[in-house]
């Protein structure tokens, strides 16, 4: 059976609850939310305002859950929500939006627009209004594995070259570990060097921890795309694989979706809590620094400054662990204006990035990202999410801005000495 | 002048009434000494008195017109040809003279009224020798020169109109169409308001200017709130909140005792009570709005004009009512989320495609 | 009908079918809105202090950093207009009265030249938040029909209640007549419109703070 408009609304009527009920009925059009946008601040295009990517949605509330609203669908004063419509807004719902949230916290009515977009997805996907470049991505997570189409044996590959680097082993399917990393596949393909930064950490920290052959991707497309099904069957392989390791924490990699998708809308997604806990590779090593598991030597000599991935400190709560973590290897580490919990999203979060007819609006929104860059001007900049490293060096580059972007946990692993490499038996 | 100077009115005392009353209606200086000259040379014009549903409250007042003597004055200038309170005659040859006067002085006598005119069982809740109000007013009104409605009842209706109004009373405006009508309410009137009407109409022959509602603007133009020498309090906020307390004894407003001072028209802040001993509000009573229509009906005396006139009846049942439909409508709604619900059907990737 | 007549129509009737309306409106809203109810988060919470739907229906009320400076005319309008509606419907002493009939008790106000202050400072700013609806692209491309006609339910009674007070235009009987058919009219609509953000304010901050709060993050 296909996707149609019956089946949107279908979905739409069962996913909006007394919250969403009650943001409809409290907006009063101030126009705040698109002031804290980006997509508005650097275009200027009212389109873009976060509450009116939501029109659809808020006149099928009206006409199926309030008594005014059922009326006047009754006498033709409201008009039903049309397939051409919702197609109208996917670039609005999708392309427009990465669900940074910034506009959830300054509605001075308290909507929360990012949950509802959220909830909007459900529909639009259902009704087949999704964009492709998300749908490929959700279709490779989904038999693949990996939204980039990773595969165990690439995997398996950058394992054995990360224990050659570091003379680490990397443990695969290790029953009773403490921790199961995850990875994104950013990681796997672009930056390798993260796997072999745990390796070094967890050697430090004297944890035992694995890798999962049936569940290495953390990168959740069904969550981007917007629909809880398939986000289910990607969280699911991750739950099966922790449960059946037994371990006691699942470390969600520095991937922004993917923190979100497990530690927050898994259980949800599953029915039921988790019997173990799930934590970014973040707040771990924030963890290790409070409990002086973590020993670094050395600082950066450069002026550095961090980017908060919206997925980790407004959405998800991680904020103060990373300024400890620049401040442990860094003496010249400058905030940005609205750093922390108030940041402007890099613009290709949510599935953004994933939608090719929507970079040039992407690359309009970045000039906001620039801007903050520019009134700081570090030598670099370091983040803690892998898609928020490619979006930033596709807009650096964009605008000829010769700025490296550099991950965290990297940063942190290179001030860890190297491990002696204890040679194996009768070698 | 002769006559006034047998009754003990001095030339000086006369003069200084017509300057007074003059004065009490706003005219120019010179119309006192035109009034006195009028009311001392003219010969008396006849005025018939009806008294309809009324409770002769308005006699009484206008027998209290400031000067003690002042109502031998006034039946010394008008030839009163016919007032049940106040003539000797009774019964047939009271009814006698009212005919008399009627043919003698057809087209030009002055008729004033004062009670309304119940309709109800055809007039007959108020008679006089048989005859119902409405067909003596008919009658009598057809030679009159102009019509005096005087007090609220033949103004307005009055008390009697008040719900539920059994007698069917109305006013004479009500009734009569083609005369011209002054209306003088008040429950009563104030005396010399009612004697400076019909010395301006003793004077110049025709009624003084009235605003909308037929009242001499001269004495009903400004509210009462506005001439209030409490506005003071008013305008500060300052407020008495019982009869007895602080506020009342300092002499605040009382609005919030009720006072309909500022939706009523008339002199009492004025001209007052009582040859200008005082008048309600300065006695620590709120004004009642007695020269208003339907001031009865106008919600409880004692009530702010910020407080509802009647009690909200149908609010409680509003709210069982709006808790019952919002039930209802929670289950429905409640159930129309549960049916998508168990409609659902599990998304799986080529459900993507439409 | 005569201006007392008209008067005592909005007074008796007029106020007995609009409250009437307003009570039974704001419920089936309530209920219709609040019943659909919401999910238990079964996601392992992280408690911080001060991150809460209780602290965020407080703390919404603060702008966020850098958002004063980005939209004044929206937060300081607001704000007066607001704070003005407050002080002249809950501290002017005829209003007072009017809820003493209603609830049976009542409580002390402000001196009526303070009112009459707020009056004037919560026009201007109703007219400003106007001026700005107008002008700026996005509010003026959010707008419909019922943003206006809401302004002017909230704009009318300020008005025609000031000018009572202060005698203008037309004679006390009529302008308190309008006044109160103004506040009759503003509860009729009020729980059918935008402007039952009155009472959803307080769910919508909640909701937000409790699922954020959930999160450990301070909304």
């Amino acid at each position: 059976m296909s996707a149609s408009l019956e089946k949107g609304v279908r979905v739409l009527k069962e996913v909006i609850d007394a919250p969403i009920a009650s943001y409809f009925s409290s907006c009063v059009h101030c126009g705040l939310c698109a002031e804290a946008c980006l997509f508005y601040t650097e275009t200027g295009d009212p389109k873009y305002t976060p509450i009116h990517k939501l029109e659809p949605m808020r006149r099928l509330y009206e006409q199926e859950y309030t008594v005014l609203g059922r009326l006047k669908k009754l006498i033709g004063l409201s008009k039903a929500v049309t397939d051409a419509e919702l197609a109208e807004w996917q670039e609005l719902v999708y392309n427009s939006c990465t669900l940074c949230g910034r506009c959830s916290v300054v509605c001075p009515v308290g909507n929360d627009i990012v949950y509802m977009v959220r909830k909007f997805r459900e529909g639009m996907s259902a009704s087949g209004n999704a964009p492709v470049g998300i749908k490929g991505a959700a279709n490779r997570t989904i038999t693949i594995g990996s939204p980039m189409g990773v595969k165990l044996p690439a995997v398996k590959a950058q394992m054995r070259h990360v224990e050659e680097d570091y003379g680490l082993p990397i443990p695969m399917d290790a029953e009773g570990a403490e921790y199961l990393v995850m990875l994104s596949s950013m990681e796997i393909m672009n930056f390798p060097e993260y796997l072999g930064a745990i390796a070094k950490i967890m050697n430090q920290a004297g944890k035992t921890w694995t890798l999962c052959s049936t569940a290495f991707e953390a990168t959740n497309a069904g969550m981007q795309i917007g629909n809880s099904d398939l986000a289910r069957v990607i969280v699911s392989r991750i739950v099966e694989a922790a449960e059946k390791l037994k371990v006691k924490t699942v470390i969600s990699p520095e991937c922004g979706h993917a923190y979100t998708a497990l530690r927050w809308e898994g259980a949800n997604l599953m029915g039921r809590s988790f019997g173990f806990k799930v934590r970014h590779i973040i707040e771990v090593l924030g963890e290790f620094q409070e409990q002086g598991l973590l020993k670094t030597e050395g600082f950066e000599t450069d002026r550095l400054t961090f980017h908060d991935p919206c997925q980790l400190a407004r959405r998800g709560g991680v904020i103060k662990q990373q300024r400890n973590l620049m401040n442990m290897v860094s003496k010249n580490f400058v905030e940005m204006p609205d750093a922390g919990f108030m940041n402007w999203c890099c613009g290709g979060g949510g599935g953004a990035s994933a939608i090719e007819e929507g970079e040039e609006l992407r690359m309009e929104a970045f000039k906001k990202k620039k801007s903050q860059f520019d009134a700081v001007k570090p030598d670099r900049v370091v983040t803690a999410c892998a898609n928020c490293r490619i979006v930033m060096e596709e807009g650096l580059e964009h605008y000829n801005m010769n700025l490296p972007v550099v991950g965290l946990t990297e940063m942190i692993a290179d001030h860890i000495p190297n491990p002696v490499v204890a040679k194996p038996e009768g070698s | 002048m002769a006559g006034l100077a047998q009754h003990g009115v001095s030339r000086r005392s006369f003069l200084k009434f017509c300057t007074t009353l003059a004065s009490a209606m706003a005219l120019p200086p010179a119309a006192g000494l035109a009034m006195a000259e009028a009311m001392a040379a003219a010969r008396r014009p006849s005025v018939i008195w009806l008294p309809f549903q009324e409770c002769t409250g308005c006699t009484e007042s206008i027998t209290r017109s400031h000067s003690p003597t002042i109502e031998s004055l006034i039946f010394n200038v008008i030839s009163l040809d016919y007032q049940e309170t106040l003539m000797a005659a009774a019964g047939h040859q009271a009814e006698e003279a009212l005919r008399q006067a009627i043919k003698d002085n057809f087209g030009k006598y002055l008729l004033i009224v004062d009670g309304s005119v119940p309709l109800g069982m055809d007039g007959a809740y108020s008679t006089i020798g048989g005859r119902s109000n409405l067909d003596t007013l008919k009658e009598v009104a057809k030679g009159a020169a102009a019509i005096v409605a005087m007090g609220s009842c033949a103004a307005f209706g009055g008390i009697p109109k008040a719900n539920p109004n059994p007698t069917g009373a109305v006013s004479v405006s009500d009734i009569i169409k083609d005369k011209p009508i002054v209306n003088i309410p008040g429950c009563p009137p104030i005396p010399v308001v009612m004697t400076g009407v019909l010395a301006h109409y003793l004077t110049f022959g025709s009624l003084p200017e009235l605003d909308k509602l037929g009242r001499p603007k001269a004495f009903y133009g400004e509210t009462i709130h506005d001439r209030c020498y409490r506005r003071a309090f008013y305008d500060q906020g300052k407020f008495a909140k019982t009869f007895d307390d602080e506020g009342a004894r300092n002499g605040w407003c009382l609005f919030e005792l009720g006072c309909k001072g500022p939706v009523t028209y008339n002199a009492c802040a004025t001209t007052k009570w009582n040859g200008g001993t005082s008048w309600p509000v300065e006695s620590g009573h709120g004004c009642l709005g007695c020269s208003e229509p339907d001031f009865w009906d106008a919600g409880s005396f004692y009530k702010a004009l910020s407080m509802p006139a009647d009690p909200l009846k149908t609010v409680a049942g509003a709210a069982v009512a709006g808790a019952a439909v919002g039930v209802a409508v929670s289950f429905v709604n409640r159930a129309k989320k549960s049916a998508a619900k168990a409609a659902h059907e599990t998304t799986t990737l080529p459900d993507l495609e439409k | 009908m005569g201006e007392l007549q008209f008067l005592t129509w909005v007074r008796g009737t007029g106020l007995n079918l609009a409250i009437s309306i307003f009570l039974l409106g704001v419920l089936v809203r309530l209920l219709e809105i609040y019943s659909l109810g919401r999910k238990k988060d079964l996601a392992e919470p992280r408690s911080v202090g001060g991150a809460s739907g209780m602290n965020t229906v407080f703390r919404r009320s603060i702008p966020p950093e850098g958002m004063l400076k980005n939209s004044p005319i929206t937060y300081i309008g607001g704000y007066v207009f607001h704070i003005g509606l407050v002080i002249i419907i809950f501290l002017f002493a005829p209003h007072i009265k009017f809820f003493q009939d209603l609830l049976g008790f009542s409580w002390p106000g402000l001196p009526s030249q303070a009112v009459d202050f707020a009056a004037v400072l919560t026009i201007v700013a109703l007219l400003l938040i106007l001026f700005d609806r107008i002008s700026k692209p996005v509010k003026r491309y959010l707008s419909t029909f019922q943003d206006w006609f809401t302004w002017a339910l909230t704009f009318l009674p300020v008005l025609t209640g000031w000018m009572a007070v202060q005698h203008l235009l037309l004679p006390y009987t009529t302008m308190l007549a309008l006044h109160i058919l103004t506040v009759e009219l503003l509860l009729v609509f009020l729980p059918f419109t935008k402007l039952f953000h009155a009472f959803t304010v307080f769910g919508s901050r909640w909701y937000n703070g409790t699922v954020n709060g959930h999160k450990g993050v301070a909304v």
